[in-house]
């Protein structure tokens, strides 16, 4: 069956596919968080098991080609390798933890609002598989609108504004891509088919990867390129629709946008922008470092003095996210291995971070520091994971991220010593917010607001177990991921050379 | 040659018919018939080169797999045009089916235009296409509004066929043959003679104005604010595709070797077209308005097709042709049922015709051009071909950079449908009956399928 008739990227997309588009059609609100759930977990399963088919003999399993408007050189070629697999398992984790630990909540016309959610899932894992320009192209747009749509109908007060710009600067950069992918194309060489067909350029990504572009062209294509990168990650200064956004988002929303979607940007990076013009990127890399620094020192000071719990995690989440392109850009082994490594930690642990805050946000009805205290004499036991989670955010030892940001820091340090010293600031700023923030509302005064909360429920402990648990494996033992992704590592490493 | 005669004869039919039928609905009903009789006959001819008319043409027509996509594609649209929009159609006034016979003869005249090969059959085609449009406009003649887009559309449209007279006169005079054939006046790459040079900007500046590209659109949004809404829709997308359609093989067959000499033109004509028409969308309040310089928009991006002047910018003209009028049907048709045509109108139609706000999203997304729509492959083939081109890259940018700008606006209206509360007393009567609801989604269907498949145009035209 298996490589025959289906293959793992497939079914990965499928599965969320089917099941979202079937949920618009089951409109019974039981009856679709199951569906979801079932469907997510299934995909996680999936996930699980491509990770145990890595070897060159499973081929037929991880990737498949389609015609697809063959006559300008295209197919719809998803395929698996290091990355890609890392990632989508990724998406695969963090879709059943979102759809657990919101399990409670209730929406409006909920069928539509699973829907949407499962056809996310199905566009970002198309964005990670996809192995054909304009087929990434296809996904990247289409994982956009879903998340707009369920981020205007389900949010908070602002949301139209806010969910309306971050589509405006999302759609630009890409709209910019697209313009530089159809350059790129017209400078690849031919591609031929198996059955003998010749187009006369091509969408595939090899054919990308050596595409004959001189120095200028490179230089401005690269601009092009990390525009759209740069909107979704978010680089300083291209940051200004994220705070907005998260805060007005919906809390399942805002967690796949700040453990998913962001990584999309990073992983267009390391497939797509650095393999493509490698001139260029060592060109620019240290303007594109200096604004990464710029952007983590800045974005961490403000979340030193943010009021609003969720505006802070979206700060924390922009230097977090800096670090790793500024990691991606000193482009040796060691900082892009912690790179590799903290996507998938910090998909972890910002996921969840925003689970807490959604669970403090509903028992309170509040979302800023200054209203809340003491929670921790009420609900000791999200007190305890909470903890454990914002240390892991800011990397102590023992904690997953530990090990990636020492990867990272010491791959900076080999690029240039004074940018891991400047980026390294960043490290006690978090200390700084996180602790500030813990002890402001878990410790302290109980006032009558948080004088009626109780400790969460069950679902919501076993899936911040779950998580604080991945965080100690990946903490003490993060080889497994290093082994996933050291191939691709090198690959990166040696199409640039 | 199927369509050209049959859309004539159809045209008559439906004229004598108005004075024999007194019933209001068998009109539609012929119309509906007729117009699917024109596109199997064309398929037919497709298909197969069978022309049910035969006769020497001398050459002043010519059929090509091209060109009879072409033809299917405008009367495809025609043809959901009429089953989406005819019960609109019938209530306009009181002549019903003369309506319906002046725009089987727009149709002739699109036909003709997508086929001419001598100067005189295109000036013809756009004639027959002009006058029965000036009639049309006027036709809610009780309206101020509509008098008054009626004449302004018939001054102005005189006025550029005069231009279009006196290039095509130039042109004449300076072959060298003096022959009205477009392929005879063909000179190579040399210098361009004066009185061929002349002409080409007076055909130039006449065809602008047809297909409304600035700045020679200003006739543009009063006239399709003025004319009833259900003619602005059929005016917006089939009259103005075929328009392109001319404008691009006139000027391919005729002055594709001089490209070079004037396609700075066209990138002047093509970004002011997009600068203006995407920059005033934003500042409408009225959606019909709007509508009308979102249509300049959309030219601005057909114009990439004169720019580039490649298979793929050719390809995509066709492909552009059946999204962009397949989408701006259909959202028309969903505008006809609102009374209120502010923006604010569309407030909550989310809640109250799901439907409606549903297929209305995906005509505006396909305008947009989001992936998985017919408009995004139409824009990506039009990109393709202008970077193919390979002159002025810049040109691109400010392509895509309009577009974006272009989700502003069609966005605001996707907002008001969905996330706005509808007003204290919503819009209680819907004209809105299960069939035009079931037509709505297969067109939207259409559009999706399209933007996933868009061989199923695209594999006709070199059949």
């Amino acid at each position: 069956m298996l490589g025959v008739y289906f293959t793992f990227p497939e079914l990965l997309m499928w599965i969320p596919l089917l099941a979202g588009i079937s949920c618009f059609f089951i409109r019974r609100e039981k009856a679709t968080k199951h569906l979801s759930l079932i469907a997510s977990l299934i995909t996680l399963i999936i996930s699980i098991a491509s990770l145990f088919y890595t070897d060159e003999a499973y081929k037929s399993y991880n990737q498949v080609s389609y015609e697809w408007l063959k006559q300008l050189g295209n197919s719809f070629y998803v395929g698996l390798d290091g990355t890609g697999r890392l990632l989508t398992f990724l998406t695969a984790i963090i879709f059943p933890v979102v759809f657990i630990a919101t399990y409670k909540n209730s929406y409006k016309k909920a069928h539509v609002f699973y829907g949407l959610m499962l056809l996310t899932q199905a566009g970002l894992m198309g964005v990670f598989t996809a192995m054909d320009a304009l087929l990434f192209y296809f996904f990247w747009e289409l994982a956009l609108i879903p998340v707009y749509f369920l981020s205007s109908i389900w949010g908070g007060e602002k949301r139209i504004q806010a969910t309306f710009k971050f589509f405006v600067y999302t759609f630009l950069g890409s709209l910019l891509m697209l313009a530089g992918i159809i350059y790129v194309y017209m400078n690849t060489s031919p591609r031929d088919f198996a059955d003998g067909f010749q187009a006369s350029h091509s969408f595939a990504l090899q054919a990308f990867y050596t595409a004959k572009l001189t120095a200028a062209e490179q230089g401005w294509l690269f601009w092009m390129f990390f525009a759209a990168f740069a909107v979704k990650m978010p680089v300083f200064p291209l940051h200004t629709w994220q705070p907005d956004t998260y805060d007005q988002s919906p809390a399942p929303v805002t967690m796949v946008l700040s453990g998913i979607m962001v990584k999309m940007g990073l992983y267009g990076l390391i497939r797509w922008l650095i393999p493509l013009f490698p001139g260029a990127t060592y060109k620019y890399t240290d303007t594109v470092m200096i604004l990464c620094i710029v952007g983590i020192i800045y974005a961490s000071c403000i979340a030193i003095v943010q009021d609003n719990l969720k505006k802070l995690a979206a700060y924390s989440s922009i230097a977090h996210i800096g670090l790793m392109c500024a990691a991606i850009f000193a482009m040796n082994e060691v900082s892009v291995q912690g790179v590799m490594l903290q996507m998938f930690n910090h998909g972890i642990n910002i996921t969840g971070l925003w689970i807490v805050i959604d669970q403090i946000e509903k028992k309170t009805g509040v979302k800023n520091i200054s209203e809340l205290g003491g929670i921790a004499a009420r609900a000791p036991v999200l007190t305890i994971l909470f903890v454990i989670i914002a240390l892991a955010n800011i990397a102590l030892p023992l904690t997953n991220a530990f090990a990636a940001e020492l990867l990272m820091f010491s791959g900076i340090y080999k690029f240039n010593p004074w940018y891991a010293a400047i980026s390294g600031i960043s490290i006690i700023l978090a200390a700084v917010y996180t602790l500030n923030m813990i002890q402001k509302v878990f410790y302290g005064n109980i006032n009558p607001l948080t004088d009626s909360v109780k400790d969460i429920s069950l679902h919501v402990k076993v899936i911040l177990g779950v998580l604080v648990l991945i965080i100690f494996i990946m903490g003490i033992y993060p080889q497994p991921v290093i082994d996933l992704t050291k191939e691709a590592v090198n690959v990166l490493l040696l199409n640039i050379k | 040659m199927n369509a050209i005669i049959l859309s004539a004869i159809w045209g008559v039919v439906m004229m004598f018919a108005g004075a024999f039928i007194k019933s209001t609905t068998l009109p539609k009903y012929l119309a509906i018939a007729g117009i699917t009789l024109i596109f199997i006959a064309n398929g037919i001819e497709l298909n197969s080169g069978v022309s049910f008319f035969r006769f020497d043409a001398k050459d002043m027509v010519r059929m090509n797999s091209f060109n009879l996509t072409f033809i299917a594609v405008a009367m495809g649209c025609t043809l959901i045009y009429f089953l989406l929009s005819g019960r609109d159609i019938e209530k306009i006034g009181s002549h019903v089916s003369e309506y319906f016979s002046l725009i089987f003869f727009v149709l002739c005249g699109v036909a003709l235009t997508a086929t001419f090969n001598t100067l005189l059959i295109l000036f013809i085609g756009i004639e027959i296409i002009s006058i029965p449009l000036y009639i049309l406009t006027g036709s809610d003649k009780r309206n101020l509004k509509s008098n008054e887009a009626a004449l302004k559309y018939f001054l102005m449209g005189a006025f550029s066929t005069g231009i279009m007279l006196m290039g095509i006169a130039f042109i004449y005079g300076g072959t060298p043959n003096a022959s009205f054939y477009i392929n005879n006046i063909q000179l190579g790459s040399g210098e361009m003679p004066v009185m061929i040079a002349i002409g080409l900007v007076l055909l130039l500046v006449s065809m602008s104005f047809k297909v409304s590209a600035a700045p020679f659109h200003f006739w543009t949004p009063d006239v399709y604010d003025g004319a009833p809404t259900v003619i602005t829709s059929f005016m917006s997308t089939i009259v103005k595709v075929a328009g392109f359609f001319a404008f691009v093989r006139l000027f391919e067959n005729a002055f594709g070797k001089m490209q070079e000499q004037w396609q700075t033109l066209i990138i002047f004509i093509t970004v002011a077209t997009l600068l203006i028409g995407n920059i005033t969308a934003i500042f409408q309040q009225s959606v019909k308005r709007m509508m009308a310089y979102s249509s300049i928009a959309q030219a601005g991006f057909m114009l990439l097709a004169l720019f580039a002047l490649n298979d793929r910018a050719r390809e995509g003209l066709v492909l552009y042709a059946a999204a962009y009028s397949l989408a701006t049907i259909g959202f028309f048709a969903i505008l006809i049922k609102l009374n209120d045509y502010t923006i604010d109108g569309f407030n909550g139609i989310g809640k109250q015709q799901p439907v409606l706000a549903f297929t209305g999203t995906i005509f505006l997304l396909s305008l947009t051009g989001i992936p998985l729509t017919a408009g995004f492959q139409s824009k990506f083939f039009m990109l393709v071909g202008a970077v193919e081109n390979g002159n002025s890259f810049w040109i691109v940018i400010a392509a895509v950079i309009f577009a974006a700008i272009s989700a502003y606006y069609y966005f605001r209206i996707i907002q008001s449908m969905f996330f706005k509360e509808a007003p204290a007393e919503p819009q209680s009567v819907w004209d809105v009956t299960r069939a035009f609801k079931i037509m709505l989604v297969i067109t939207a269907g259409l559009i999706i399928v399209l933007g996933i498949y868009p061989e199923l145009i695209l594999g006709w035209l070199y059949h």
